[in-house]
């Protein structure tokens, strides 16, 4: 099958499980916000993503994407290590335009990795996962999303650690998002360009999406979710 | 002009196994526009004076045209030239008086050193034979206008065919890859319409030719076209992910 034994194959299998993630994140994001506004929708969101077959069905999906970037990931960085060889230069000048995101992305990912294992403990073990396995005596109950997001970020240590995760994800996706383009050979003199300003205006956005929630629920909690908003009209 | 003194730090290595090492030597009162191959060249006569063996590194041209000349200098393949200069065409002056010049081979594994800074590239020979060609009847020539070319296609395809197989591609990417290389002698001929006919198959087997030699996967760095003598671009990059993209749907 050319996309495993081939080196451009195996590129696209990065990329488009990149992209995939991307646009997961971006709906994340999306509605993570609502939680700044309303209590009521956020939570409405909340159980309609909960434990429905929907929902467990896709987030298998996504973890399918995950596994398949992640184990990616690693083949082609062993094989680049091999193709590179043992000999080191004694003397490196890294030129003016070469990223350092590009040449530290499994860096970038194992952080970002780490980061995803806290939050699954935080957020996803306490809510889809415990109302499949039907935990009792929690914090919160599993579909009030927007108390275990309060609960969360009254450890003021949390906030830390999250910014961190979303700037590790923000580099990552600087030069993902381009990378992934021109992967799959949507790119060119023109393009190169386009697609650079894309994706940082995109990732910027979507990251600050959830760099806010996180931030406005550690310094100020009461002051948010007051209004009594209702989703259900966008979505049915 | 000046003259000026400089120490140049270079590699020596007895073939692909030997560990090799640096050995230095002081090059004194050098006219700063000797170019840094003759100063090489300096330094190769004194060091057969002193009863030593000579630095071997590989260059022929020296007018920035046949790829041979391939030295990492001070952490840059073809050292600091001006842009879309080859280590030929370096010149002393782009050096200060008392200065530490460090000369070192590409290293990468898919060039192995033959000996000192010289490396074998004969795996860029195999990719090109691969498919790096036209296949034509002989016989009558065809009228150079029978076959029109857009200027904009013609000057692209011009571009990438000034690729000189020098491999300072490889030798600055991190993944050692190829692309670079690869995909500038797909483009000078996927953007013809006498490469067209062929362009699937070239790409197909260029490429697999490519990954068999052990080149990398290409992580999009930029590496490559920030010291490519021709100043070709990821552009060719990209026109080959899609060539080979599209060449793989189509299968
Ligand atoms: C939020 C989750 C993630 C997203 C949205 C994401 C997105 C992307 C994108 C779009 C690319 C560019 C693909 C390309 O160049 O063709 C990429 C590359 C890469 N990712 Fe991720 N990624 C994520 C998580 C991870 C994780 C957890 C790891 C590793 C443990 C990882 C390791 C890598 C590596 C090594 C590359 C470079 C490979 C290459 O450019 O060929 N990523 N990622
Ligand atoms: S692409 Fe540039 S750096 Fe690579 S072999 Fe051709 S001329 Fe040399
Ligand atoms: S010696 Fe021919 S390009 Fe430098």
């Amino acid at each position: 099958m050319w996309l495993c034994n081939s080196s451009i194959g195996r590129k696209v299998i990065m990329s488009v499980t990149g992209a995939a993630l991307i646009l997961f994140l971006t709906f994340h994001g999306c509605m993570n916000v609502v939680a700044l506004f309303s209590e009521s929708a956020y939570n409405q969101i909340c159980k309609l993503l909960g434990s429905n077959w929907y929902a467990i069905v896709a987030t298998m999906g996504l973890a399918a994407l995950m596994a398949l970037h992640v184990v990616y990931a690693f083949i082609l960085t062993f094989q680049n290590r091999k193709a590179r060889g043992n000999n080191k230069y004694a003397v490196t000048s890294k030129p003016a335009i070469v990223e350092w995101a590009s040449q530290n992305m499994l860096v970038l990912g194992i952080i970002v990795a780490l980061g995803l294992v806290l939050h699954l403990h935080d957020f996803w073990a306490n809510m889809m996962w415990a109302e499949i396995i039907g935990a009792e005596g929690l914090q919160c109950p599993p579909t009030d999303g927007f108390g275990w997001i309060k609960f969360t970020f009254s450890n003021p240590v949390f906030v830390v650690l999250y910014l961190i995760w979303i700037a590790a994800i923000w580099m990552h996706l600087t030069h993902g998002f381009w990378s992934a383009m021109q992967t799959l050979g949507w790119s060119g003199h023109i393009w190169f360009n386009r697609w650079k300003c894309i994706g940082y205006v995109w990732s910027s956005v979507v990251m600050a999406m959830f760099a806010i929630v996180a931030i406005a629920f550690t310094f100020c909690p009461d002051c948010l979710g007051k209004c009594d908003g209702n989703v259900l009209p966008f979505i049915f | 002009m000046a003259n000026i003194s400089f120490t140049v730090k270079f590699w020596k290595q007895n073939g692909p196994k030997d560990a090799g090492h640096f050995d230095s030597h002081e090059l004194k009162n050098i006219p700063d526009d000797t170019s840094f191959l003759e100063a090489l060249d300096i330094l190769n006569e004194e060091l057969i004076a002193e009863g030593k063996e000579p630095f071997v590194f590989d260059h022929d041209c020296r007018e920035g045209i046949c790829g041979m000349c391939s030295l990492y200098i001070n952490g840059t393949p073809h050292g600091k030239t001006e842009r879309g200069a080859t280590t030929c065409q370096l010149y002393v002056r782009k050096f200060k008086d008392g200065d530490v010049v460090t000369v070192e081979p590409w290293r990468s594994a898919g060039f192995p050193v033959i000996k000192d800074c010289m490396v074998d590239r004969t795996a860029f020979d195999k990719i090109i034979q691969a498919g790096g060609y036209t296949t034509v009847r002989t016989g009558a020539p065809q009228d150079a206008n029978a076959i029109l070319i857009p200027k904009p296609d013609a000057d692209e395809a011009m571009d990438c065919a000034s690729c000189i197989g020098c491999g300072a591609c490889v030798a600055a990417c991190k993944n050692g890859s190829a692309m670079l290389f690869v995909s500038s002698k797909v483009s000078q001929l996927a953007l013809l319409p006498q490469g067209r006919v062929e362009a699937a198959k070239r790409a197909k087997a260029m490429v697999a030719k490519m990954d068999e030699l052990g080149f990398g996967n290409c992580t999009n760095t930029r590496a490559c076209e920030a010291v490519c003598p021709k100043c070709e671009t990821i552009a060719n990059i990209a026109r080959l992910n899609r060539e080979f993209i599209k060449a793989k749907l189509a299968d």
